[in-house]
């Protein structure tokens, strides 16, 4: 077994409103990510995977706040350090994370190569500016994009290329975990190929060391990362290897996700389209029972008695339901049937 | 489906250009295509290839440069304000983002309202109108009276897109065109916005002209295809001609950039 890159325990975070209510975006997540894989995040949108994203970075600023649970990359614990320091020596060399709407991230009255001076004297000891350089036109080069671009201003880019650059300005300083929020939903197919054969070479080279990728188009992330966890409402709903998420999903609301998947192939029309119907629980008060039990075709009346834990299945599967694993894959094998008919 | 297919809307050498001299961009370049009722089409291509333009077009938002559009068969005369409203009677669009697309200081009843109006149906008693308004709510699962006495802001996204759709189960136009309706909307709500659209088009019967970069959304609803690059249209037919056995390079190409579930996706 490979060295945990990072790992997490029971984290719990929460924003805390203008009225002063709790709101649990980040509800007691545990997870592992080892060197050299990469951990899929999916999930609806307003379900708490960006909001685990920037917790994971234990870099706090009103109104997210932290409650419980421990982060621990490469063997430190960064869950309680003040944030002065964590600016300082964990962010950009240790994890290191690129937004959703990445092309804006760059200042656009500054060259790359200033900007990148900035994250390089923010985040590491003092550089003097040649070295910068030769660092930059260095990590540039090797990811395919060319040194020209250093000397640009963010306006003279394309928005593939923006996002390119900001993904190897986050790579400068080889972060040991990369946290990569919705890195391509902006752009079109072409360029988000661009981006994912990237984020495959930085992985391949050892430019990173572990990756999380969040995105809602679970085709893409089964493309790209070797485990997917599947959140609902804050929580862990499922947990297992791309293929076994994809195609042999176990919570209902997974398999939901699975049904909404659309791509060019064939069989694609004889399929109809599965939408979950309603919406996410309100996080203000979450249910007490199990949270998707609201929207559960198999919704039983045990499911809103009480909160559910996740069951381990093994093998680093997991899910997050009260029935066993027999009895829901008899529900959807009695249900496949129904529908072969 | 009716043995003979009516022409629903067709263009001939319709070309829009931008700019002049040296900074002259072609966005659409001489474009022929015939739509014909009932029929739902697909245009796809990467940002950039002139979809946004042609519908822009289409709808009478932009003059073209050169070329005519023919709506029914006769030749499209929108040169006052009021021929202008009575075409946009029969031509409606739902845009790719739906918080652009309302009036923020206008209520959501009033939007409705607006439709029923349009439809001539301002002399109708209270109650009928607000009927109307509630069916038009239910088609879509919203609830008309949680909806009254909103702002669009006060909406999400989704629920935005699926008010546009109900406006358009007022309105009922003969030609709906959707301008990338569903990439402000994350994947699950995806289906289901999909669904509704469809619904709506085998219930009126209309004319969907469905512009999108997803191949795999375009290859879902429509009946033909066409494949748009730099504001020509280089591949066009029917959806299982197109996505699984394409002949331009350029298409291929877009295919591939796809990722895939069941097939490789090749990342070369």
């Amino acid at each position: 077994m490979s060295k945990v890159m990072l790992e997490v325990k029971n984290l719990t975070t929460k924003y805390i409103t203008r009225f002063g209510e709790d709101i649990y975006a980040v509800d007691h997540v545990s997870l592992q990510v080892e060197e050299g894989k990469s951990l899929g995040i999916a999930g609806e949108s307003g379900c708490g995977k960006s909001t685990l994203a920037l917790s994971l970075m234990g870099y706090y600023f009103p109104p997210l706040h932290y409650t419980s649970g421990e982060i621990i990359i490469d063997g430190r614990n960064i869950s309680k350090m003040d944030p002065d320091d964590i600016r300082r020596s964990v962010l950009g060399t240790e994890i290191s994370y690129i937004p959703q709407s990445a092309m804006n991230a760059l200042n656009p009255t500054q060259k790359i190569i200033n900007f990148i001076e900035d994250v390089i004297n923010a985040h590491d000891e003092y550089n003097p500016p040649t070295g910068i350089y030769d660092l930059a036109k260095e990590s540039f080069e090797a990811l395919g994009l060319s040194a020209d671009v250093l000397q640009k201003y963010p306006v003279e880019l394309s928005g593939g290329m923006k996002q390119r650059t900001v993904i190897a300005i986050s790579a400068i300083l080889f972060p040991k975990v990369l946290i990569a929020d919705e890195p391509s939903s902006a752009l079109d197919v072409t360029s988000q190929k661009m981006v994912i054969k990237m984020l495959k070479y930085m992985m391949e080279k050892k430019l990173i060391k572990s990756m999380i990728f969040i995105t809602h188009e679970l085709p893409l992330l089964y493309n790209v990362t070797d485990d997917i966890m599947v959140m609902y409402a804050g929580q862990i709903m499922e947990k297992g290897t791309s293929r076994e998420v994809v195609f042999d999903s176990l919570h209902p609301y997974a398999r939901g996700l699975m049904g909404s998947i659309i791509v060019p192939e064939s069989g694609l029309r004889e399929v109809k389209l599965a939408a979950i119907p309603g919406v996410p629980p309100n996080l203000k008060n979450p249910p007490a029972g199990c949270r998707f039990a609201a929207r559960c075709k198999y919704v039983r009346p045990e499911c809103e008695a009480g909160s559910i834990s996740l069951h381990d299945i093994g093998d680093g599967r997991a899910y997050r339901c009260i029935l066993s694993e027999k009895e829901l894959r008899e529900i959807y094998a009695r249900e496949a049937e129904k529908n072969a008919r | 489906m009716p043995d003979e297919k009516k022409l629903c809307l067709s263009g001939s050498g319709l070309t829009k250009v931008f700019g002049l001299g040296r900074q002259k961009t072609v966005a659409v370049d001489h474009v022929d295509f015939n739509f014909y009722e009932g029929e739902i089409v697909s245009i796809v291509g990467e940002s950039g290839s002139g979809k946004t333009t042609l519908a822009k077009m289409l709808l009478g938002l932009l003059s073209s440069t050169e070329g005519e559009i023919y709506f029914q068969g006769k030749q499209r005369d929108i040169s006052t304000h009021r021929k202008k409203q009575a075409y946009w009677k029969s031509i409606q669009a739902i845009f790719q983002d739906p918080f652009a697309s309302y009036n923020m200081f206008n209520k959501i009843d009033s939007v409705l309202l607006d439709c029923i109006h349009m439809r001539g149906g301002r002399r109708l008693p209270r109650a009928k109108k607000m009927e109307l308004m509630a069916e038009a709510c239910s088609f879509v699962n919203l609830k008309f009276d949680e909806m009254t006495n909103k702002y669009p802001f006060e909406l999400s996204g989704g629920q935005m897109q699926r008010l546009m759709i109900a406006r358009i189960f007022l309105l009922k136009p003969n030609i709906l065109l959707a301008d990338e309706p569903t990439s402000m909307i994350d994947a699950s709500s995806r289906a289901t916005i999909l669904s509704m659209l469809l619904n709506l088009v085998f219930e009126t019967g209309m004319t969907l002209i469905f512009i999108t970069h997803d191949l795999g959304l375009a290859y879902y609803v429509s009946d033909i295809i066409y494949i748009m690059e730099h504001g020509k249209f280089v591949e066009s037919g029917s959806p299982d001609d197109v996505i699984l056995h394409p002949k331009e390079a350029y298409t291929q190409r877009l295919i591939n950039d796809v990722p895939k579930i069941h097939e490789e996706w090749d990342l070369s």
